[in-house]
């Protein structure tokens, strides 16, 4: 069974597109496990290592992702667990996308990417 | 290190894999589970349980935060429903206890149902045994939201607390057999909403009923309020009250033992079951045994009989 974290990390109260990811992924047949609002990258990294995820789905509309995506990629590093594959969508400017890939961030989903990318995303991860 | 060896040094990713492992019933899951036995029996197990929305999961925090004032190790197994369509599932319950997911003395995993029935998923047992083995000292088991039938939960637990709320239904309710019995201690959360008082009554006259046929001392009902934090010292002074005196009168080890027995039971079932499963080779003989139902060559019990009286014979068994 494919177990996958959705987490708001930052500041943001904005959890609408958090739980339609985590709903569709439920529809999908994913177990999803869903953090709340305001985590800290280390609570979301706790989180991933102690439900055993093989994906983490972070959500930002902030504009902190810069920051606080690679934290998560580089604190799941540290604590032996980079397995633990890290996506990401929100409010992302297209700019920043290459930098957030080349920091460990697999794939990135902008506003109005259709479900059906991501889930070809973890399948095809999946795969690999 | 092998997964047993992390599991007892307490690596959170040794505990976190292993009760995968089990959850999707690996081939390794016997060896593990008989290799932890012997360290398991130390944790305390408590169970939550009551109807979807009564605040269970926010009861469960506070439950946390006063275990870990107490100085004890607390793990919690969450347990959210799958989806009957798409085998998915929103595992939700931790976000009322995130607050807790940075401090290294509590350990929270959120387990689908997996199509279980029983308020709890078929791994919980097995996940309990793991953490117990890893040094948790309290652990909290949090059921799906229940009906009026998913009791499995009084199999896995040193003690159950039955969380209601206000507005459910008249005493009738209360009345009835099934969840509305495994109560060790009752919580009527929400109390700062209209008719808790009233449940209360409500649930102590019944329990009255019970307990003048049997003898025993009345089961706690107390209000609380797990937003608010409000009776929830009494609660945990209740709980490890009611387990004090278990241990005290023999009916904690009792339990216990009853317990183990009706998991080897269920063992004993499953595997006679895979046995005959396999010797009789169901999976390709079902579609011939039901034509020879429908067109009237057998009837159900006497085709079962027949194959069974046939296995008995073949292998001398009797």
């Amino acid at each position: 069974m494919v177990r996958i974290l959705v987490a708001k990390p930052g500041l943001d109260g904005h959890d609408r597109g958090a739980k339609y990811i985590a709903r569709a992924l439920k529809d999908a047949g994913y177990e999803v496990i869903y953090t709340g609002i305001r985590q800290t990258p280390e609570s979301i990294v706790v989180t991933a290592i102690q439900e055993d995820v093989d994906f983490v789905g972070l959500s930002l509309l902030s504009g902190a992702h810069n920051e606080l995506f690679p934290k998560v990629v580089e604190l799941l590093r540290e604590k032996d667990a980079s397995d633990i594959i890290v996506f990401g969508g929100g409010v992302i400017p297209t700019e920043d996308i290459p930098f957030l890939k080349e920091k460990g961030i697999e794939a990135v989903f902008t506003q109005g990417t259709p479900i059906k990318e991501i889930t070809d995303f973890i399948e095809k991860r999946l795969e690999k | 290190m092998d997964l047993v060896d992390k599991v007892q040094s307490g690596s959170i990713r040794g505990i976190a894999r292993t009760i995968s492992l089990i959850e999707n019933n690996s081939p390794q899951k016997e060896d593990i589970i008989d290799e932890l036995y012997p360290h398991t029996g130390n944790a305390m197990v408590w169970g939550i349980t009551g109807p979807p929305g009564a605040g269970k999961s926010t009861l469960v925090d506070c439950l946390i935060k006063r275990e870990r004032k107490q100085g004890r190790r607390v793990a919690v197994i969450a347990i959210d429903p799958s989806s009957p369509y798409s085998g998915g599932a929103i595992l939700g319950d931790r976000t009322r206890m995130q607050k807790h997911s940075t401090d290294e003395g509590v350990y929270i995993r959120s387990m689908a149902s997996r199509g279980h029935l029983g308020g709890v998923s078929v791994a919980t047992g097995d996940a309990v045994k793991i953490l117990d083995a890893a040094g948790y000292d309290t652990i909290i088991i949090e059921t799906i939201g229940v009906g009026q039938t998913e009791v499995e939960i009084i199999e896995l637990c040193d003690i159950v607390l039955l969380v209601l709320v206000p507005g459910m239904g008249d005493e009738i309710q209360a009345m009835k057999a099934g969840v509305m019995e495994v109560g060790d201690i009752f919580v009527i959360n929400k109390k700062d909403r209209d008719g808790a008082d009233r449940l209360k009554t409500e649930v102590e006259y019944v329990l009255g009923i019970k307990n003048a046929l049997t003898g025993e001392e009345p089961n706690p009902v107390l209000l609380a309020s797990s937003k608010l934090d409000e009776g929830i010292d009494e609660l945990v002074e209740a709980i490890h009250d009611y387990l004090k005196k278990a241990q005290t009168t023999g009916r904690f080890e009792e339990k216990r033992r009853d317990r183990l027995e009706k998991e080897v039971y269920k063992i004993f079932s499953s595997k006679v079951h895979e046995l005959l499963n396999i010797h009789l080779d169901i999976e390709n003989n079902i579609g011939e045994w039901i034509s020879s139902i429908l067109n009237g060559e057998t009837a159900p019990y006497k085709l079962i009989n027949s194959k069974l009286n046939r296995f008995v014979k073949e292998n001398r068994i009797i």
